[in-house]
């Protein structure tokens, strides 16, 4: 198999520098997510501010893989609106679940696109989706909270 | 020295067609027996013998084939019950793996638990004690667990030390008149420890408790005689032991059998049978309800029968010197840290180790692209992870078929993990 094509510069340099790392007030909703396989972990909060994504910030331990796409996460989803973080949210999912075969549209997923190659290796989707399960469940309870049933 | 080892692992590897499967452009350097072993073309012909010429239900049918399958059954627990010393073949009882073998036994106290005419050894009132270790593989620690939330006994354990080994300075302590059961693993999982047992059997014998251990990972690897052991129960798999998935085994004492209700009740378990009440037959055929694994059963019988032409003390001496080679080499990784025994004494051929600033889904991962198997987690020992302050590790682990350039393999891919992460 190559490596290269599982871990691409981008994540490596997410994994390294983690983007919006830490985990901060105010917020609405928070999620805890478990990868029982693994012991992976993350937790994360969403602080929503009318329509938009005023934050997303997390704790986490895990992979390369699972902490880099939490931090490809912070940086699609935060200052967007609800209504794009679910439409990424829906993208990059559909990605990770297209078995390699997906390439993802730089346009819109950025930097996660670099995650194509990982929808190739089902034993590491989990670990890519963890974050986005997480930013999923506190985004629903941060609705719960505030009222919004839309979403 | 040397040590002398007379197992000719050329002519074992021969024997195991899948050591030849290419992962890319190398053979797979297969580390990772601690999960599940590989199959000798022994063990597959046998099975396939069976299935093709003497194929039926057991102990049933008065037909030809049935009475083969029957005799192939009863033969392949017989063949377990020699392999282990047990002095009875009918203290076998044949199960789906080590994890239902223990659920079998924890079940019968839970059962017990709710009759009042049921022997006194397995009644667990409010208070009483089952006691494991901190060192428990999930399957020899949950249904323990479980059983003293449900009859209200509290489950106590016998913790590890920094060197990995089970704090033996406190048994006196741990078990104590309350203990009615004690549960350990005979070589430990994750950390690769091979428990001396005497101290904590005669101190459960003192007190009056049962006794026994999670025998998945000693079977195996180490000659194990069940009645040098002086236990009342073991259990232990047949995929690990070289043998098929889908076949385990609890070998408990005839009188504790006896005394134990069944867990599994349906067909083949029976006496006689009303609309209103059943009687049971006697074990070990009362614990083995419903149709048995046969096939497997003759996998298995196939590779105590490997096992025993290698000899399991030919097999203890390659896995010490793999052990020893192994330990040594990867002391020589940047970062690595051993977590577990780092002495080859007391220990099996198995070692778990964490790399400093790399994940081990992310090691495992690279060893796979160097065609070397690992296993990678957290390895069903979640609290023994939490005692060394760690969220998973790497675990390499060798058996009969493993070699010193294996080892050389894996400890070059790890140089290659570092590069990656660097």
């Amino acid at each position: 198999m190559n490596l290269d094509e599982l871990y691409q510069e981008v994540i490596l340099d997410h994994y390294k520098r983690p983007r919006g790392a830490g985990l901060r007030e105010p917020y609405e909703g928070e999620s805890h997510q478990v990868n029982p396989t693994c012991g992976d972990e993350i937790t994360l909060r969403v602080h929503v501010d009318g329509d938009k994504i005023a934050d997303v910030s997390y704790e986490n331990v895990g992979c390369s893989i699972s902490k880099a796409s939490a931090s490809v996460l912070y940086e699609l989803v935060n200052g967007s609106t609800v209504d794009d973080a679910l439409a990424r949210l829906a993208e990059f999912t559909e990605l990770m679940n297209s078995k390699g075969q997906g390439e993802g549209d730089e346009e819109t997923l950025e930097d996660a696109v670099a995650f194509a190659g990982v929808s190739k290796y089902p034993m590491r989707v989990k670990c890519a989706l963890l974050g986005w399960m997480a930013f999923k469940d506190a985004l629903v309870r941060a609705e719960a909270t505030s009222g919004r049933t839309d979403a | 020295m040397e040590a002398v080892t007379k197992l000719d692992v050329e002519a074992v590897r021969a024997d195991f067609p899948i050591l030849k499967r290419m992962i890319g452009d190398r053979p797979v350097a297969y580390l990772d027996s601690a999960a599940t072993s590989q199959k000798p073309v022994q063990v597959v012909e046998a099975m396939r013998r069976f299935t093709e010429h003497s194929n039926a239900n057991i102990s049933r049918s008065v037909h030809t084939l049935g009475a083969e399958a029957t005799e192939a059954y009863e033969g392949a627990r017989a063949r377990v019950a020699a392999f282990i010393g047990a002095p009875s073949a009918d203290e076998v009882v044949f199960t789906k793996n080590s994890t239902e073998a223990i659920n079998l036994l924890a079940y019968a106290f839970q059962n017990a638990a709710l009759d009042p005419h049921a022997d006194p050894r397995l009644r667990l009132a409010p208070g009483d004690e089952i006691v494991v270790t901190e060192m428990e593989h999930h399957a020899n620690l949950i249904p323990w667990q479980q059983l003293a939330r449900r009859t209200g006994a509290v489950l106590k354990w016998i913790g590890i030390t920094d060197h990995g080994r089970l704090d033996l300075e406190s048994v006196p302590e741990v078990i104590t008149e309350r203990t009615k059961l004690v549960s350990f693993t005979h070589v430990a999982n994750l950390l690769g420890t091979v428990n001396p047992t005497s101290q904590i059997t005669a101190r459960a014998r003192e007190v009056g408790a049962l006794v026994g251990l999670d025998a998945s990972q000693s079977v195996p690897h180490i000659p194990v005689n069940v009645a040098e052991l002086g236990v009342d129960f073991i259990a232990f798999t047949g995929h690990k032991m070289l043998g098929p998935t889908g076949i385990g085994v609890l070998w408990a004492k005839a009188d504790l059998l006896d005394a134990m209700p069944p867990f599994l009740t349906g067909g083949s378990m029976i006496k006689t049978v009303t609309m209103e009440q059943t009687t049971f037959a006697e074990a070990p055929a009362k614990f083995e309800a419903g149709t048995p694994p046969i096939a497997e059963a003759v996998g298995l019988a196939a590779a105590v029968d490997y096992l025993d032409s290698l000899g399991m003390e030919n097999v203890r001496a390659h896995e010490k010197e793999l052990a020893g080679y192994m330990l040594e080499r990867l002391e020589t990784v940047d970062g690595l840290t051993v977590i577990g025994p780092r002495v080859p004494i007391g220990r099996s051929a198995t070692v778990s180790f964490t790399l400093e600033g790399v994940h081990p889904h992310d090691v495992g991962q690279v060893l796979d692209a160097e065609a070397v198997a690992v296993r990678v987690g957290h390895h069903c020992a979640k609290p023994t992870c939490d005692r060394f302050g760690v969220n998973a590790t790497t675990r390499a682990s060798a058996y009969v078929y493993n070699t010193h350039e294996e080892i050389d393999r894996l400890v070059e891919a790890l140089g290659r993990v570092r590069k990656v992460f660097s």
